[in-house]
């Protein structure tokens, strides 16, 4: 420790000049030089046009041509009641997916621990896993073959049971949970590899020694498993509550995008910034509406970094 | 020996008495995974078994796991379109070039990053980081894409975005700080450049690092819906995921209207269609993903959360 101090002093006592750091430096700064340019290309350049969510855009006109009309475009949204819908609307989803997705992935991790058969586990894993490399197009497909009401598997069965068909694509009431179920689905498998993980990384003496003490399969769980996995769920729960203004578009965009009388029931974020760019082409209110949530965004990653940093500094992004 | 210490735990546990509640949650464990891991697939043997099931059975009856009708009448549909060769070559190419090019810059990138002695690391590891904290939103992006650019109708603008992105380049950190410095210590003694020590001596060591980021790189070309949505609307032939999407989109909006005229749609097979084409664009995943699904594994489990 001390060692390292001295060092960077030394190395700080003959620091060369800048120009002589970059030269020494340049096949490194080469190196890097691609991706640097990939961001500036694509993630820099887009910042100046934020300033589209400040004027009347006029395509004729451009971005920085047409009349600045000041903080318009944002009460606009906010006073017709639908920015704070959308809000709402994405923070509740987002904290049903992220308590529902730990809730079930830790379960999955613990249940898989328990079962003996190798074999069984890696099957069975593998089929859970199945859903998260599919397109989300494609898990529009699979929902709407389930659930349409002309040829849907749900209403074969219920017409075979001598039931009446539900009519679940004509109502937007069923869908928060159907959105809910299907993330679990897709996400489950995935998620629970995080956790699967840090169970197998329990030390197998202590579980033993728990059992030679007489715990039981539920004290074993409760008392041993649960709380070594504590630390990941709380670092993976407060990086998700960072991200809790982002909407997962594909998702909501493949199973209720293009249907109006289901959509507006579940509209999120995405979902009308997309519609009023590539429908609309009201690049002025996209633009309102996707800064917003930029911000809020930023607001929150960096309020839980802040947090991270002081329970678990390891973990913190920066 | 490692063989003989297993034993021995293997022995040890079945000593240990197994309590009622043991046997419970055991139980449970092998019911709740066995519906889960079958619920995870439903749907798909839903779609296989439907593809290969006549129109008029779809239509009448509903899908089905098993076909009642067996044709494979969709698939010579798809096939006798013509252009889904044309997709599967586009979406091939473009996987291809991309994820190698993807890989290339990653790689180099993600060592650069973590070199002790580089000392520009922290200036150019926060410029790549901020992107994913604060971005422009979609419409400064689309604007960008369509009018500064002029990407609108060019491969370009799907091959581009998807090639580089801040998660992979840390993945990619990650996987090269596990890699002892001394290693690129003694390349430099060798007299050997930062560069040529990153192609002979780094790169063969990053192998199963170069597999995760090169499989997530793959996986995000061939699963492309949404760039293809914005800028690719009036292409001929598109990259196969989002032809699914036009498909599915398409054959709604026809069979609304035609719905709404009361008229039949026996003429139009789009059930079935649908179907086969799903079949056809995922197939290829559905074949590979158990092959390689550890490195993804490998890449939640490294990459994680941390910077």
């Amino acid at each position: 420790m001390q060692n390292a101090a001295v060092r960077q002093k030394v190395i700080n006592d003959r620091r060369p000049s800048a120009g002589k750091t970059l030269l020494r430096n340049r096949t490194l700064l080469l190196m890097c030089l691609p991706a640097v340019i990939y961001f500036i290309a694509f993630s820099y350049a887009p910042l100046p046009g934020i300033y589209v969510a400040f004027v009347n855009y006029n395509y004729r006109a451009g971005i920085f041509g047409s009349p600045f009309v000041g903080l318009k475009n944002f009460e606009f949204v906010a006073k017709s009641g639908k920015l704070w819908m959308l809000t709402k609307n994405t923070i509740l989803f987002n904290l049903a997916f992220i308590l529902l997705d730990n809730l079930l992935s830790v379960t999955v991790a613990i249940l898989l621990k328990e079962i003996q058969s190798k074999m069984f586990r890696k099957v069975s894993q593998t089929m859970m896993f199945l859903p998260y490399f599919i397109s989300q197009v494609l898990v529009g497909l699979l929902v709407f073959s389930l659930l349409n009401s002309d040829t849907g598997f749900l209403n074969v069965v219920l017409t075979k049971l001598g039931m009446e068909p539900l009519r679940l694509y004509k109502t937007g009431d069923p869908w928060p949970l159907i959105i809910i179920l299907v993330h679990l689905w897709q996400k489950t498998g995935y998620n629970s590899v995080v956790y699967f993980a840090a169970i197998m990384g329990i030390d197998d003496s202590i579980i033993e020694a728990s059992m030679i003490d007489g715990a039981n399969g539920w004290q074993k769980i409760r008392h041993i498993i649960l709380p070594s996995l504590r630390p990941t769920i709380v670092i993976l729960l407060l990086f998700a509550l960072g991200g809790i203004v982002k909407g997962d578009f594909g998702l909501f965009w493949n199973l209720v995008g293009r249907n109006p009388i289901l959509f507006q029931k579940v509209d999120i974020i995405e979902m009308f910034v997309y519609r009023a760019t590539v429908s609309d082409f009201n690049f002025s209110t996209a633009s309102a509406v996707g800064l917003y949530q930029s911000l809020v965004g930023f607001v929150l990653v960096l309020t839980v970094n802040t947090i991270v940093k002081k329970i678990e500094p390891d973990y913190s992004l920066f | 020996m490692a063989k003989t210490k297993e034993d021995m735990l293997e022995n040890t546990t079945s000593k240990i008495k197994l309590t009622a509640s043991d046997y419970v949650i055991r139980g449970i464990g092998y019911v709740f995974i066995t519906l889960f891991a079958i619920a995870s697939i439903f749907p798909f043997l839903i779609i296989l078994g439907s593809s290969f099931e006549s129109e008029e059975m779809i239509i009448s009856r509903g899908v089905t796991l098993i076909p009642r009708q067996f044709t494979t009448a969709a698939y010579e549909l798809v096939i006798k379109g013509g252009t889904i060769w044309a997709s599967y070559g586009l979406t091939i190419v473009m996987t291809l070039i991309g994820t190698g090019c993807g890989l290339f810059i990653c790689s180099m990138t993600g060592y650069a990053l973590q070199r002790r002695d580089f000392p520009y690391r922290n200036v150019i590891s926060f410029f790549i980081y901020f992107t994913s904290l604060f971005q422009a939103g979609l419409a400064p992006y689309y604007l960008l894409m369509t009018q500064t650019y002029n990407l609108n109708n060019s491969y370009l603008a799907v091959l581009l975005p998807l090639m580089v992105s801040s998660w992979l380049i840390i993945l990619m950190k990650n996987f090269a700080k596990s890699i002892p410095h001394e290693l690129t210590e003694s390349g430099k003694i060798d007299g050997a450049g930062d560069f040529r020590i990153f192609t002979s001596i780094m790169l063969p060591m990053l192998k199963p690092g170069l597999a995760t980021v090169g499989l997530f790189l793959a996986l995000g070309y061939w699963n492309e819906w949404y760039q293809s949505s914005l800028f690719l609307q009036n292409k001929d032939i598109l990259p196969l995921q989002y032809r699914l999407y036009k498909i599915i989109n398409e054959a709604q909006s026809l069979k609304n209207s035609v719905a709404s005229q009361y008229v039949t749609v026996d003429s139009l097979p789009s059930e079935s269609l649908k179907m086969a084409t799903a079949m056809m664009t995922t197939g290829p995943i559905i074949f590979l993903y158990p092959f390689v699904q550890r490195y993804f594994i490998g890449g939640i489990t490294v990459g994680a959360v941390k910077g």
